[in-house]
């Protein structure tokens, strides 16, 4: 019983990847889960040919990964995609949490108005697969469903692999290969890395629920509650009356019998308490793990999402912090095989993802150690946060029932220019941007659609005329430098001006996020974050920052 | 002064981007002492504790309604 038919991908043989001597490749990702077609898709958007190879031919089985958040969705825009992800998910915003028989905290993810997008997305796996799928093959990217990797060799300029296809196995060659295969990553454990961490003692049930249920879009938490005494669950709703809980389970449960339907119905009859009915449509015990690598570049493999880190799933912090791995690699990559910036530029990919990776970790282990303690005198204090909560402000801050994703605001990145004026707000040298909303071209639209794929700079003026003819010849030389820099100027009631983007700040959200002033100017990295910002414009400035953001300086 | 119940936690130095952040820190730095230690030690560990965050506060009328709001309901 189920409500997606999984779609079977056509299998092609390998005879045209074949010859005297291995094919080279400019770039190969191996695995084709969300990060890595997200990947493959931000590749394609930048011209880079893509060869996916992946060892099935269909999508995620069961829904598995259910949340994205709102980051990943402004990835998901700039791929292409967030629409239809958005369309056919559930939006949310809104988490109750409850102690027992009493709700104690509820939070806001978005509690500012002004913002494409929502905090959350839950949408089933295999639907993000599918639309990531029919992107990656629109933009040109040739995916290989049924190669599986089965051996690799870093070289000093490739790598190469060893790939088996139903019609046989052949050699091929990679310039760059980026590893998305998966938390288990087989190409990790055959190049010998390492990944370390943390595996936690507990197991989780997930039961996917088709019923008719009038719950309200949101994230249920529940510790200790009457249905399932001392241990927590979790609901959320999906898309076609799906429903997602979550129950905790405990260390000594046996997962194979924990599984079977004749003990997860009575569970989920029993937190219903009611005679509803309903249709399993997948369930799974899991336990988890919070690990990384120490280093997410190994000479020309570059790992992303679960090969590369693991978190626990309290927070949904795996999918989207690897949709954000893909979001920092692809346009350094696409600087380095353009020969415009050095190697060294893939290294700060991976201290910049490792620093993002610890903070993920951190977190995820931190919601860990709430929602399940370890010990006596720490659920003592996990029961007494809760208990103050329901009376105490400052009690509801500290409850936490998964520190849901967010993104890293990179701000030890060796690619931010540090600022030499002062501002004020949250949009530092490293930040990942704010969203606001804009017109532009006489049109209603967001100021984050308007930014990414490449350097752009935010020039901030009172109006159109306040630019001097001076400025208007140096902001367009920018956009003819070898690294192209698009100048966009940014006043408050918009205006046209020629040969430049000109965005109305309507309700002067951005000048408020980015605490601009007339003269403020930003540098964006394509992956829309900020490099550098002054107080006022001057080209030498902008250039050198760039220069310091492609290791170029 | 009355006791303070909105959020108070911060470390001078640290520049916070999302507003669970602090709290956490502290969360977590409290669940931490108590690793590896036997309930027994675990509860003089907490004695002591509130001892020592008394003579911080000092004001003794703030500490009385604090061991009130302890009290209650338990």
């Amino acid at each position: 019983m189920g409500t997606y038919t999984y779609p079977k991908f056509a299998y092609t043989g390998p005879a045209d990847l074949q010859g005297e001597t291995p094919q080279r490749r400019p770039l190969v990702i191996v695995g084709a889960g969300p990060v890595g077609l997200a990947a493959a898709v931000d590749a394609r958007l930048k011209g880079i040919p893509v060869l996916v190879l992946d060892e099935d031919d269909t999508v995620s089985i069961g829904s598995r990964a259910v949340c994205y958040a709102k980051r990943a969705l402004e990835v998901l825009d700039r791929l292409g995609v967030g629409d239809t992800v958005c369309d056919k998910g559930v939006s949310w915003n809104v988490g109750r949490t409850f102690f027992r028989e009493k709700e104690v905290y509820r939070f806001d993810l978005v509690p500012d108005a002004g913002h494409k997008r929502p905090g959350m997305i839950n949408l089933q796996q295999y639907y993000l697969e599918e639309t990531l799928v029919t992107r990656a093959m629109e933009l040109g990217a040739d995916i290989r469903w049924r190669y599986k990797v089965v051996g690799v060799q870093n070289e000093a300029d490739h790598v190469r692999l060893r790939v088996d296809t139903p019609d046989g196995t052949f050699d091929i060659e990679a310039d760059w290969l980026i590893v998305a295969d998966g938390a288990r990553s087989p190409i990790r454990r055959m190049l010998g890395l390492d990944i370390d961490g943390r595996i936690f003692m507990d197991r989780f049930l997930i039961a996917d629920v088709i019923m008719k249920a009038d719950y309200p879009a949101e994230r249920w938490f529940w510790f200790d509650p009457p249905f399932h005494r001392n241990q927590s669950v979790l609901l959320h709703k999906q898309s076609d009356n799906v429903w997602r809980i979550d129950f905790q389970l405990g260390w000594d449960a046996d997962p194979e019998e924990e599984k079977k339907p004749e003990n997860v119905i009575p569970r989920i009859q029993a937190m219903l308490g009611d005679e509803r009915p309903f249709d399993l449509e997948w369930v799974s015990v899991y336990t988890f793990q919070c690990r990384r690598m120490k280093d997410f570049r190994a000479g020309r493999a570059l790992f992303v999402g679960d090969a590369a880190h693991q978190v626990s799933p309290f927070g949904a912090r795996g999918a989207n912090s690897g949709f954000q791995d893909a979001d920092d690699l692809i346009w350094k990559l696409q600087l380095v095989m353009a020969g415009q910036a050095p190697e060294t530029l893939l290294d700060t990919y991976s201290v910049d993802r490792t620093f993002a990776a610890d903070e993920n970790l951190m977190n995820s282990t931190r919601s860990t150690d709430f929602i399940t303690p370890k010990s006596r005198v720490s659920k003592t204090f996990r029961n007494a946060v809760l208990d103050l909560a329901q009376d105490h402000a400052f009690a509801r801050r500290l409850v936490n029932s998964g520190r849901l994703s967010v993104p890293a605001f990179l701000t030890q990145s060796a690619l931010n220019t540090p600022d030499a004026e002062t501002f004020a707000g949250d949009m530092v040298p490293g930040a990942p941007m704010d969203d606001a909303p804009i017109r532009v071209g006489g049109q209603d639209a967001w100021l984050l659609d308007q930014l990414g794929n490449r350097f752009q700079l935010l020039v901030f003026a009172d109006s159109v005329g306040a630019l001097d003819a001076a400025t208007l010849a140096q902001l367009k030389a920018l956009a003819a430098d070898p690294i192209a820099v698009q100048p966009i100027v940014v006043t408050p009631a918009g205006g046209p001006l020629d040969g430049l983007t000109v965005l109305a700040d309507t309700q002067g959200l951005i000048a408020r996020r980015y605490d601009a002033r007339p003269g403020t100017t930003y540098l964006a990295r394509p992956d829309q974050h900020v490099a550098a910002r002054w107080r006022t414009f001057d080209p030498s400035f902008v250039r050198a920052a760039v220069a310091r953001a492609t290791c170029n300086a | 002064m009355p006791l303070q119940l909105q959020p108070n936690l911060k470390e001078p130095g640290q520049r916070y981007f999302r507003e669970f952040s602090p709290g956490d820190d502290f969360y977590e730095a409290l669940i931490d002492t108590h690793r590896d230690l036997s309930d027994e030690q675990s509860e003089a560990v907490n004695a002591r504790l509130i001892l020592l965050l008394a003579n911080q506060v000092g004001d003794i009328s703030v500490l009385r309604e604090a061991l009130k709001h302890a009290r209650q309901g338990v």
